[in-house]
Order: structure tokens, then C-alpha cells, then sequence
């Protein structure tokens, strides 16, 4: 599940779609509520309500500007219920408290057959979409020139990103989802900008942190979210602390290789003013 | 080059409309339209805000299809995502933070819209982002690059899926004057040595009034076509309008202005 949070991770980032990983996460609560009072299957009722949240999410906001105005609406009535529903319910409070903030030690073998396959398919999606995914997050116009269906790209990774937030939900709760599925991307994009390297970075943040979050849980009696949130917490700290150090060589590298930029490798008859300053050396 | 070639060969028009008529619901864009526009040739799309100019090209890109009449490029029907066209959108600022370095948006252009995982093979890029100047900075995130830098990079995608047609949707709008000046040349250097077509849209014929063979005025759903000298003039575009508009010529720079002292999609400097 961790390495699925860190894949989707840096189109979250990319995309300023965390708002919607934590709106995906918190009706993924209302699902499991629905889920634990029909079936007494709260992994199943939180797959379903984050797939139908993410599409509704994508039908009303379309465009970033609408986007976080229509999560808003759809969450807060979509908890509204998640309460309603979890006042019916008659097990034990347990339950509820589980589905908040993780319980990686009260799912079971079939749901966590059931979590497995979400895993293998989020990355299968995103192995086969990776490309123009990132060209789309990156220019969307130029993505559709090409002939990539951008809209329907966007709705696939809200389906992906819906199953993962739900996989990571049933280890660290829904309200903690963002430090598996936000965190390590972020903390990624502060080191490196090859489309490679920040994918694996992150998915590697992901898992040190769920895995080192589990050991420690195991070792102590607090839960395990408690550590997995304070593991990438500190990566970010760290990313945050060394990024600049590496953007600084970067940026002196563009320096450096400022006077070629000035001079085209084709001779041209229209003359040529001197290139733009870089901006990077203004600031 | 793989696409220099084909250009030749393929005998009439590298665009070639034919009645041309694009209708939202009743809202009629523009109709009955008729173009040609020979290989290698310049073509600038001028006309006011929401005059359907951007529309235009993303029928040539095969992204819209017509209400009535044909449209080909090369001889051909366009299909959607086909690599005849390259496309040069509006320059934006990609934001600072943005992991993405010049050469992986070159890339793009070779297999962006393809699946798989993303790679970079310098051998395919690196040529086009010579042939635009920016060897310096292509390993730098694009977001630390001024505005004239990221627009050589966005040349340099389109050029790397080797397009006889290149459709640059206001490629020049929010640069600095040195910049916007480069950029044309950068431009036209491509133009002339792999033959390409370039179809403008701008505001601004004045910046590359020098480049263009060919202009198309669209307006109120009407349009004119014809060299710049025929089609931005006062009567031509006052027929076009509907109502008089001035058309000054001010040393190098056109200015429109309608009878109530608007001015409808300048097409000179701004003010």
C-alpha cells in the first residue's frame, strides 16, 4: 500500500490535488460505516464510497478553481452521513475508532487479500499511464494536441488515487492518509526533479516510514500511525532542510552554462538580441 | 531530417480549408471559410477575442470537427493526435517547484502521449534542443527558467515529433520584447530549414509581420485572407466588421480602431 501511495504521490503534488486525497480519504469513512452497518465489511464500504467520491469529484470540479469548492460540498455533507450512519451501528466504538485513525492489526486475511490486488492494480494503472499522465499534469494543452484523452486520464487517476487512499486508510486511518500519500512526494520533489527519480524517492519515503512506523508500533504500545506520520514527518523535515542545498548547485550550474544560451548554434539572419537573463538569478 | 522528404511529395496545400463552418448550438464561429496555405508557407490568424482563432487551430490539430464543409492537411483528413501538427501553446509560467527538467518536456514530444513509464534518451532530444539554443539549461527544472527559455523548450517538443505544420497559439503573449523577438526567430529559423508550415494566432501581427506570407482575419463570423497588406485595411476590415474601423499604419505597427474608438483585436502594439 505504501509503495501505491508513493507512485500516485508526486501527481497529488503536481497536480494540487491534496485537498482531494483528503476528501477521497474522509468519505472513505462514510463508506466503511455504510460498509460495517450492511455487511460488517468496512474495507469493502470504503472502497466503493471513495471510488464514486473521486468520480463525483471529478464531474463537479473540473477545474482546479471548482475542484476545492466541490470537494468541500460533497465532504462535509458525505461525514455528515458517515456520522449518521455510525450512530446505527451497534458493535463496538472500536470500529470507528479503527477506520479514523488505522489499525493495520485488525484487518483481516481476506481483506488483506483484497488490499493486495488494489496494490497490484494501482500499479499496473500507473505503469501503463506513468507517461502521459505526467506530460498531462505538466501541459494539459499540449497533452491534448497530441491526442492523450486528457479528461479521461484525470478521471482514471482519481479512480486510482481513490483506491489507494483506501488501502493506505485501513493502515494509518483516514485522517492520516496524507503523511503516506502527500508527505513522501513532497519531501521527493524537494530533492530531485528527474520524472524517475522523484516517483522512487517517494514510493521508498512511503514505505520507510509504514514499514518503520509498523516495527516501531510492534516495540511499544502506541499505534503504529502515530509513528508512520512522525517517520515521513521527519524525511520532509530533512528533504526541506537539504533541498535548497541542491537547488542552490543547480542553479549555479545555470549560471555556469549561462553564455551558451546567448549564443544559437545556427547562424540566423535576423539578428538576435542577447538571451534573458535567467530568472533564477534574479531572485 | 525524416520529415524534410515528405513535403514536397505531397504535391497541393499543406493546409487547404473548403467551406469551412464551425457552429456552438446556433452560435455560428465562422463560415464558409476558404484557405490554402502552401507548404512552408507563413499563415497569421488575427481577429478580436472569441472570434474562434484558438478554435481554428484545434480543427487543424483534429481536436474539433467542423459543423459543415472539409478541411485537409497535406491532402488528408486530420486525425485526432496524428503527428502532422505540432503544437505551440500560450506561453505560461510552469510553476517554480514543477520536477520536470527542459529535456523531459522535449521528450514529451517524441512519446508523451504514449504509455509506458517516462525515460529520456538524449539522442532523441538533444538535436532539438540545440536547433533551439537551449543545450545551457536543459537539465535545470523548468521552473526555475525565464519565460523566453521555457517558450525555446516548447519549440523544441513540438519539434520533436517532427511536424510539417506547427501551430503556435500566441506563443509570443507576456514575454519581454527581446524575448518575443527570439522566439520568432527561433521559430522561422525552423521554418526555413525543414520547410515546416507555421500558422500563427496572435494579437500582435507587428512582431511578426516580417515572417508572414499570409494573413486570415476572422471577426464577427466573418473572415478575410490575403497578404497583410490587402486584408488589414480600412475597408476590408470595415466589411468584415460590419461597421468602419480605421486601420493606421504607424511606421511598422498596425492599429485598429473601431468608429467608437475601441479597439477590436488590435492587431498593432499594445497601448
Amino acid at each position: 500500500m505504501a509503495v501505491s501511495c508513493g507512485l500516485i504521490g508526486p501527481f497529488v503534488v503536481t497536480r494540487g490535488m491534496a485537498f482531494a486525497v483528503h476528501g477521497t480519504a474522509e468519505l472513505a469513512f462514510t463508506g466503511a460505516a455504510a460498509g460495517l452497518l450492511v455487511a460488517d465489511n468496512p474495507v469493502v464500504g470504503a472502497l466503493v464510497g471513495a471510488v464514486v467520491v473521486a468520480m463525483l469529484i471529478s464531474v463537479f470540479g473540473n477545474r482546479q478553481s471548482e475542484r476545492d469548492s466541490a470537494i468541500g460540498v460533497i465532504l462535509a455533507f458525505g461525514m455528515g452521513i458517515g456520522v449518521l450512519l455510525l450512530g446505527f451501528y451497534q458493535g463496538f466504538a472500536t470500529a470507528a475508532t479503527n477506520i479514523l485513525f488505522g489499525n493495520i492489526f485488525g484487518v483481516s486475511g481476506s481483506q488483506l487479500i483484497v488490499l493486495l490486488v488494489i496494490c497490484l492494480v494501482v500499479m499496473a494503472v500507473m505503469g501503463t499511464c506513468y507517461r502521459p499522465l505526467l506530460f498531462a499534469s505538466v501541459d494539459p494543452d499540449a497533452t491534448e494536441s497530441r491526442g492523450v484523452p486528457v479528461r479521461r486520464l484525470g478521471l482514471l487517476f482519481m479512480v486510482v488515487l481513490a483506491l489507494s487512499v483506501t488501502g493506505a486508510a485501513q493502515v494509518v486511518g483516514t485522517l492520516l492518509v496524507l503523511s503516506l500519500a502527500i508527505t513522501p512526494a513532497a519531501a521527493a520533489q524537494r530533492l530531485s526533479a528527474s520524472p524517475l527519480i522523484v516517483p522512487g524517492l517517494s514510493i521508498l519515503f512511503a514505505v520507510a516510514a509504514a514499514n518503520g512506523g509498523l516495527l516501531a508500533s510492534l516495540q511499544s504500545n502506541v499505534k503504529a500511525s502515530v509513528f508512520i506520520t512522525s517517520f515521513s514527518f521527519a524525511l520532509y523535515v530533512l528533504a526541506r532542510l537539504t533541498g535548497p542545498l541542491l537547488r542552490d548547485r543547480r542553479r549555479r550550474a545555470l549560471h555556469r552554462s549561462h553564455p551558451a544560451d546567448q549564443e544559437p548554434p545556427h547562424p540566423s539572419p535576423v539578428p538576435e538580441p542577447p538571451g534573458t537573463p535567467a530568472r533564477a538569478g534574479e531572485r | 531530417m525524416r520529415w524534410e522528404a515528405e513535403v514536397g511529395s505531397s504535391g497541393g496545400a499543406a493546409v487547404a480549408l473548403r467551406g469551412a463552418t464551425l457552429r456552438f448550438g446556433h452560435h455560428v464561429i465562422w463560415e464558409n471559410l476558404d484557405l490554402n496555405v502552401a507548404p512552408g508557407e507563413c499563415l497569421a490568424i488575427l481577429g478580436p477575442n472569441g472570434a474562434g482563432k484558438t478554435t481554428l487551430l484545434k480543427v487543424m490539430l483534429g481536436l474539433l470537427k467542423l459543423s459543415a464543409g472539409t478541411i485537409t492537411i497535406d491532402g488528408r483528413p486530420p486525425g485526432r493526435g496524428r503527428a502532422d501538427a505540432g503544437y505551440i501553446a500560450q506561453q505560461r509560467l510552469f510553476d517554480p517547484a514543477r520536477p520536470i527538467r527542459g529535456r523531459d518536456l522535449v521528450q514529451f514530444g517524441v512519446d508523451g502521449h504514449r504509455p509506458g513509464l517516462p525515460r529520456t534518451r538524449a539522442a532523441q532530444v538533444d538535436p532539438d534542443i540545440e536547433a533551439v539554443g537551449a543545450q545551457g539549461y536543459a537539465d535545470v527544472p523548468v521552473g526555475l527558467l525565464s519565460g523566453g527559455q521555457q517558450q525555446r523548450l516548447r519549440i523544441a517538443q513540438a519539434r520533436a515529433g517532427r511536424p510539417r505544420l506547427l501551430l503556435c497559439d500566441e506563443p509570443l503573449t507576456s514575454l519581454d520584447p527581446s524575448a518575443q523577438q527570439e522566439i520568432v526567430a527561433v521559430i522561422d529559423r525552423h521554418r526555413r530549414e525543414h520547410g515546416s508550415t507555421v500558422v500563427y494566432v496572435t494579437h500582435e501581427i507587428t512582431l511578426i509581420a516580417s515572417v508572414v506570407d499570409q494573413v486570415l482575419y476572422v471577426a464577427a463570423g466573418r473572415w478575410a485572407a490575403g497578404p497583410a497588406d490587402t486584408v488589414l485595411t480600412t475597408r476590408s476590415l470595415s466589411a468584415l466588421y460590419g461597421s468602419h474601423v480605421d486601420v493606421i499604419r504607424v511606421h511598422d505597427h498596425v492599429v485598429i480602431v473601431g468608429e467608437d474608438g475601441s479597439r477590436p483585436g488590435h492587431a498593432g502594439h499594445p497601448p
